[in-house]
């Protein structure tokens, strides 16, 4: 009896649990129009703040202080309005990322949502912009699929390419070396057993096969490998001149340190995400040289020059030299677009699917809703992560290879 | 008594109800909302089903839920939805098996360490199977349906947890897991066959972690293990149904909303400062509800009243503690 009696209590209890829930979920916002409101919700902690805080936070203050600069967002009209900043950490979390953005959506009312960090998560929320009706520039996402994307998803922008861009581009690179004769015709390749790492080896054994490339080697590590020793030892002595790692960026760095260590000196040495970080230029300085990896900037092009300066004074760290001048140039994209056309989402999306910007990237147009005109293999030369491939771009430079030995420091 | 029984039913009946109609008055952020809710709700009450009577603390809830979401993205464009369910309920139950039969016997800190091992084994092992076999990562789901379908999924897959959950504390498999949380000894003189009991509880909470992650997956689109084999779920739910008190059957339910709604809360209004504050107040949780939020209550309730309450003390934090 005594128990029952707790019982009804504790549904009681359940029922006013129940009822606040509906209590909190039932609040909204209201809206008024002397600012522009802009929500990000981006992972600060957990497994992907390392990228986060390098590619996507640094790039959205930036911005953000130059519309604050700017006296606010200009409009059509010439007037200006001054941006309301809503600002989630996602924790790393999938689930939390959809529901910060639905939040962002439809409790806080905002006017634009700009996306979070990385493929998965900005898969996850495009569903939810495509609903709402909010523009995505996904930058921080390196997809295939974009095209299918695009066709499901008829606001969404997608500006650092796939996989198999990438890797068609280094075979390039590769094979006109091997034609010159600078390197033999094999390749050792690693890579990291986690979504990036496996796109690319994947698109890029397709590339290598496509241009007569042999793969001697290709190992795949698990996430968190931090003796790199036995693969460095076996590349070593499978008689490739190229070593190749798909790798994230304690990976990219452990790899430079041991492949010295091992003496280890592969006449093309190609490494994964981290290569592009600012720091990684200065902590190996002249070891650096020659090292390839994704991206790369036009070294010649003075706007690049003064982002990356501002980008330093503001934030206290460079920017890396493969998505964070992207990122920018998206989020300048986006300003232009809202001057152009206005604060209606629908006309925005359009802008930004058709017209042409002036950006830090020089002219920007994006096709079928991606950005194609990308550095797709970077080494660094002079201290300097110059854009190699598609050499025919305006500004690429010159492979320089085969790279030096390593320098004893 | 079968009256109280019979208000209780019919309250929890009409709360339903309520839940069940809520997204027809609520935005698309409550419905999200309600849906992180009830699958927490869903875990933490499975989770409670096996470990609250058996004391035996269980981190392989991720486990479980990843091999569910995992399923679904697998599967959902060559079978029809409801059979992909059925698959996902058919692979838990088997891992579910498999590791029951190989671990129960182990006790203690021994079965907490096996069981977290146990979710990064099965995240190693799809990894392992993606790169190797599929040499694809990623996964997508596209589902035709909206977020309100997923809601109302696991809201019946929480009614029916309830559901069996006061079933079972009701019936002579409630009776035998008490014993053998309290003396394992005892049970097997009792002529409790200890094994098949265990197993069958941990099968059961096994299959309903599996659902929850199945049904929760379309919501993410992109599926990747470390997506979904993400340890903090099984942390989540195990502090959530400890801090409602793991022995009691709303006592899950007053864990995970309460604390699912300060997460909220927290993220929304201090996003700087989340994690601080969170640990902060588990500190505090610790301190001022060591047996969880019921026990608690009714302690406070039943204060004055001359109710001699003669219960098995609580799978709470405090018995944590205590087993240090």
């Amino acid at each position: 009896m005594t128990i029952f009696g707790g019982r009804v209590r504790l549904s009681a209890l359940g029922l006013i649990a129940g009822a606040l829930t509906l209590g909190a979920a039932a609040h909204a916002g209201a809206q008024d129009r002397d600012s522009v409101k802009i929500g990000y919700a981006v992972s600060k902690t957990g497994a992907n703040a390392g990228g986060a805080a390098i590619t996507t936070i640094p790039n959205y203050q930036l911005w953000l202080d130059d519309v604050k600069k700017n006296g606010g967002l200009e409009l059509p009209d010439g007037s200006k309005l001054p941006v309301e900043v809503i600002e989630y950490d996602d924790r790393s979390s999938a689930e939390e990322v959809v529901r910060a953005v639905e939040r962002l959506a439809t409790q806080d009312e905002v006017d634009f949502i700009l996306p979070p960090w990385g493929t998965g998560f900005n898969l996850a929320v495009a569903p939810l912009f495509d609903r709402y009706g909010y523009p995505q520039l996904a930058v921080s996402s390196v997809t295939d699929k974009a095209p299918e994307f695009v066709k499901r998803w008829k606001r969404s922008f997608w500006f650092l390419g796939g996989g198999a861009d990438y890797t068609d581009a280094l075979a390039d690179v590769l094979k006109t070396e091997i034609e010159a004769g600078t390197i033999n015709d094999k390749v050792a390749m690693v890579s990291v057993a986690d979504g990036f790492g496996i796109d690319l080896v994947t698109a890029a054994r397709e590339s290598f096969a496509d241009a007569g490339i042999e793969v001697v080697y290709d190992k795949t590590y698990p996430v968190g490998t931090t003796d790199y020793s036995p693969m460095i030892n076996e590349a070593s002595s499978s008689g490739a001149d190229t070593f190749v790692a798909f790798s994230y960026p304690p990976d990219t760095f452990a790899l430079t340190q041991q492949a010295q260590i091992a003496d280890y000196n592969p006449k093309v040495l190609y490494l994964g995400v981290g290569t592009g970080f600012p720091v990684y230029g200065k902590n190996n300085g002249e070891n650096a040289e020659g090292i390839m990896s994704l991206g790369g900037i036009d070294p010649n092009n003075e706007q690049n020059q003064v982002y990356r300066k501002r980008h330093e004074d503001l934030t206290g760290q460079g920017p890396d030299y493969w998505g964070s001048v992207i990122t920018y140039a998206s989020l300048q994209m986006l300003q232009e677009a809202i001057k152009r056309v206005g604060l209606d989402r629908e006309g925005v999306a359009e802008e930004l699917a058709s017209g042409t910007f002036e950006t830090v990237l020089g002219e920007t147009k994006l096709e079928d809703n991606q950005l194609r005109k990308l550095w797709w293999v970077g080494q660094w030369q002079n201290g300097v992560f110059a854009g190699l491939a598609p050499a025919d771009r305006p500004g690429a430079s010159k492979p320089v290879l085969p790279r030096k030995p390593w320098q004893k420091q | 008594m079968t009256a109280r029984t019979a208000i209780g039913l019919v309250a929890a009946l009409a709360a339903l109800a309520i839940l069940a109609a809520a997204p027809f008055f609520l935005g698309a952020y409550g419905v999200g909302l309600l849906i992180g809710l009830s699958g927490y709700v869903t875990l933490a009450s499975a989770w409670a089903l096996f470990s609250g009577p058996t004391r035996y603390v269980s981190l392989a809830t991720v486990a479980f839920f990843g091999i569910g979401a995992y399923t679904m993205a697998v599967l959902s464009e060559t079978l029809p939805y409801p059979l992909v369910l059925a698959v996902a309920a058919l692979i838990g139950l088997a891992v579910a098996l498999v590791v029951g039969l190989s671990t129960l016997r182990l006790a203690g800190v021994y079965f907490v360490i096996f069981t977290f091992g146990l979710a990064e084994l099965v995240r190693q092992l799809v990894t392992w199977y993606e790169v190797n076999v599929t040499g694809t990562l990623g996964r997508y789901i596209f589902m035709s349906f909206g977020p309100e379908t997923i809601y109302w999924q696991l809201l019946a897959l929480a009614a029916l947890t309830l559901g069996l959950s006061w079933w079972i504390g009701r019936s002579r498999l409630g009776l035998a897991l008490r014993i053998i949380g309290d003396d394992e000894v005892v049970a097997s003189h009792c002529g409790i066959n200890i094994a098949r009991v265990k197993l069958a509880l941990f099968a059961l909470s096994a299959v309903i972690m599996t659902l929850v992650g199945a049904i929760q997956a379309p919501r993410w689109t992109y599926i990747e293990p470390g997506i979904v084999f993400n340890p903090t779920v099984s942390f989540l739910t195990l502090i959530m149904a400890l801090l409602g008190g793991a022995n009691r059957l709303w006592g899950p339910v007053l864990g995970a909303v309460p604390l699912f709604l300060l997460f909220e809360w927290l993220s929304a209004n201090f996003p700087n400062h989340y994690s601080i504050i969170l640990g902060l107040l588990f500190i505090a949780i610790v301190f001022v509800l060591p047996k969880g939020v019921l026990d608690f209550v009714e302690k406070a309730w039943g204060r004055g009243s001359s109710r001699a309450r003669n219960k098995p003390d609580e799978a709470g934090l405090g018995e944590l503690e205590a087993g240090r």
